[in-house]
């Protein structure tokens, strides 16, 4: 592992790796009501193994990571042998065998991440907090881990914590968001909801509300998720009245008008809105006219009216001839 | 080629994931018209439109459904047509460069959802499952709370819409592990098993999740019915070539001054996205570039103009794979790049075959030393004869694909590998004598 300073194998935790599994005392116990929400989990399924993953994900929302008696608890309930179970824990990546931190920070270091950065951030990460691929620094606050394609190439270099994004990063900026996060600080990703902890995110990919209260649930629903990048080619289209050719219905129907996006609802933080000041400080007219469209301050546009929604819909008569004799490709391939 | 945007028009939409805003936006309005049609019409429709998968192996969509063994008429069902339909979306999007999926459904939810239940009706099944990528958990919040609106407004569950036709959708979590994009892969892994890929035949329409008829479709694949069945076939082939129809997301990263998500036809070139994305970096230039993920063999600046799509790109020798297509530019290392993938597909070969399992592991220690200057004049053949023995000898796709990028680099890029020898080992290779001195791009650019 070039890239990454010494062998994969070597840091490995999953896989055929067969290594002693530390006990750890005084560990949240899996309760009767664990038990209860496995079942339910079972029952979701047309046959119970189906929920094995889940009902991992669930054992690590309790104890942080696959412990051995996560195994017996799984083995149990599904009517199989613990090594059936330890079998698929150890096949996938985000199974832990040892405690996890209060976060998990990942940080892709596949190619594409790594030559924008990506392997430099580790790199300073690593070091800063002593610790190396999955392992936990002695306060316990952070695992640190490098991570495979993270599918956000287009915000690379990606960092997560807790698998929220940390979009476009550098060495400075991971280096103040770790350090936030050891302070017990829990900075708003640029994508996902607000921070909570590995054990609470775990309850949400096990398929179980993660939140007590409705509002705190709808808020991690609510999370920003459009950077720059989601949106580019959608502000590119609207800036130059570009659309698809309308549907050939006898009848027209409204298609879908897309919305002219304002601050705050499309999910944008204020590091994406600078971003987009800074594109239309760019000095390209057609993305500063964008911008400004896209201003918070801006008046709501005509878009809104039914009278003139066809203006800004797909099926704008006047864009028909347009936008169809542009996409019916009559170049041969 | 003009911007159209279809799957991506609701993205910039005020609470584009809620149920509220998707019914503003002529949401579920594909479903209501799919219902009043037979199932049979449905996959006639498909097949027409030409819809070709986008998880990357573009299979025609239609023809996928149409395999599922359905009872005939007057007839009592048995064997596969009497066993229960499976639908399976793939959501595990993984591949390097790939970053299409997550953004749609964290943006647009009931898109996808939408086109699950028309898919499911389609192929008379009852039982849905969405299997997210683990590592996208806020497109699984947001799948979860939009089931949750659909199942409320009648869209899933009991009688869809007054129709008598049920179905259930589960959002399922996967937990990290690259191979369970592969189809059969994921149905093990769905099962409650290692991600191991199945021997095919028996394929999954025949013998898929449970050993039932199976269905398993990509995310942007179902995201896109709902727009076919609204605009109709004649509509959807609008949109590019005739082989290969209909919008598509290219999502454009790397090197380019404003990576991102660009939706256009079918057979847009590179060249017009580059222009979109405003180009490689400013003072640099296009080196090589991928246009369908790192599993498809690398272009270069003379590929600029072939069309994107599925048979225009495999004409030119690639594959037009996820079209994720990374940018990199003359400081980025062809070979470092080609070691980094390459321990991506040693990391996450299952270990299930041989060649796939060994063979990557050996081409990332023979890279290694190359990178580090270590390199004998026998590895540049050496690389390829490992990268020979894998591609069309692994069980499944992942050991073809980390072949891809070793050949190709190879092809096009042959003299920054033996920049890399030591001089004698180049005297040896008999080539330092003719080369013109090459340019090594410093190693450890990437660090």
């Amino acid at each position: 592992m070039t890239a990454l300073g010494s062998s994969r194998e070597a840091e490995a935790t999953t896989g055929l790796d067969a290594g002693p599994t530390a006990h750890v005392a005084d560990l949240p116990p899996l309760t009767a009501q664990t038990e209860a929400e496995a079942r339910e989990l079972m029952a979701r399924y047309p046959q119970p193994r189906s929920a094995l993953l889940p009902m991992l994900h669930l054992v690590q929302s309790v104890q942080g990571y696959v412990s051995p008696e996560g195994v017996g608890f799984c083995a149990r309930l599904l009517g199989l042998t613990k090594a059936e179970i330890g079998a698929v824990a150890t096949f996938y990546t985000m199974f832990k065998r040892h405690p996890t931190g209060e976060h998990l920070v990942s940080v892709c270091t596949n190619t594409l991440c790594a030559v924008l950065g990506g392997k430099r951030i580790y790199d300073a990460l690593s070091a800063d907090l002593g610790v190396g691929h999955d392992q936990t620094t002695a306060d316990g606050t952070i695992t640190l881990e490098h991570a495979e394609c993270l599918a956000a190439c287009d915000h690379a270099p990606v960092v997560t914590v807790d698998y929220e994004f940390y979009d476009q990063q550098d060495v400075e900026s991971a280096r103040a968001l770790v350090t936030a996060l050891r302070m017990g600080e829990k900075p708003p990703p640029t994508r996902g909801a607000p921070l909570t902890d590995f054990r609470g995110v775990s309850r949400q990919l096990a398929g179980l509300s993660q939140h007590a209260d409705a509002a705190a649930a709808q808020a991690a629903v609510d999370g920003p998720s459009a950077g720059v990048p989601t949106l580019v080619g959608v502000r590119l289209a609207a800036e130059r009245g570009e659309t698809a050719p309308p549907y050939d219905t006898p009848e027209p129907e409204p298609a879908p008008a897309p919305d002219v996006p304002t601050a705050g609802t499309t999910g944008e933080t204020p590091a994406e809105q600078a971003a987009d000041t800074a594109v239309a400080a760019a000095g390209n007219p057609a993305e500063r006219a964008g911008a400004e469209q896209h201003h918070p301050d801006t008046p709501e546009p005509a878009g809104r009216q039914p009278a003139e929604r066809g203006a800004e819909g797909t099926d704008r008569p006047a864009t028909q001839g347009q936008a169809g004799s542009g996409t019916s490709v009559e170049r041969e391939v | 080629m003009p911007l159209t945007p279809v799957l991506t028009q609701r993205f910039a939409a005020e609470r584009s994931w809620t149920l509220e805003t998707y019914e503003r936006l002529d949401g579920y309005a594909a479903l209501r018209q799919a219902l009043a049609m037979t199932p049979d019409e449905l996959v006639a429709l498909v097949k027409d439109s030409g819809l070709r998968g986008r998880g990357g192996a573009g299979f025609p969509t239609g023809m996928k459904w149409s395999f599922i063994p359905q009872p005939k008429p007057g007839e009592t069902p048995t064997g596969p047509a009497a066993a229960p339909k499976y639908l399976v979306v793939n959501a595990d999007e993984g591949e390097p460069g790939t970053c299409k999926d997550v953004p749609l459904m964290m943006a647009d939810p009931h898109s996808l959802i939408e086109g699950v239940a028309i898919a499911a009706y389609a192929i008379r099944s009852h039982f849905a499952v969405i299997y997210v990528r683990g590592e996208a958990v806020h497109a699984h919040r947001r799948l979860v709370a939009a089931v949750q609106e659909a199942y409320a407004a009648g869209y899933l569950g009991t009688d869809v819409l007054g129709s008598g036709w049920d179905v259930e959708l589960v959002v399922h979590a996967g937990a990290g592990a690259y191979i369970c994009g592969e189809e059969t892969a994921l149905l093990e892994s769905l099962e409650g098993y290692r991600g191991q890929p199945r021997l095919k035949p028996p394929f999954p329409a025949v013998a898929g999740l449970y050993g039932s008829p199976t269905v398993i479709n990509n995310v942007e694949t179902l995201a896109t019915v709902p727009y076919v069945v609204r605009g109709g076939a004649e509509w959807f082939k609008r949109f590019g070539p005739e082989k290969s129809p209909g919008p598509k997301i290219y999502s454009l990263s790397g090197r380019v001054v404003h990576p991102g998500q660009y939706e256009a036809p079918m057979g847009t070139t590179m060249r017009e996205l580059l222009a979109m994305a405003g180009g490689v970096r400013p003072g640099h230039r296009l080196k090589f570039w991928t246009p369908g993920g790192s599993s498809t063999p690398y272009f270069t600046p003379e590929h600029l103009d072939v069309p994107l799509d599925f048979d225009s790109v495999g004409k030119a020798g690639s594959m037009l794979g996820t079209t994720a297509l990374m940018v990199f530019d003359e400081t980025d290392s062809i070979v470092e790049a080609t070691l980094r993938f390459t321990e991506f597909y040693a990391h996450e070969s299952c270990g299930k075959c041989t060649p796939c399992r060994e063979g990557t592991s050996w081409l990332v220690q023979v890279l290694e030393r190359l990178v580090h200057g270590q390199g004998k004049a026998t590895d540049l053949d050496l690389l390829t004869d490992i990268a020979d023995n894998i591609l069309g000898r692994s069980f499944c796709a992942l050991g073809d694909g980390a072949t891809s990028c070793i050949a190709s680099s190879m092809k096009y890029f042959r003299d920054d590998y033996v920049a890399l020898l030591p001089p004698d080992e180049q005297v040896r290779l008999g080539r330092s004598l003719r080369l013109e001195p090459v340019a090594a791009v410093p190693v450890g650019a990437m660090a």
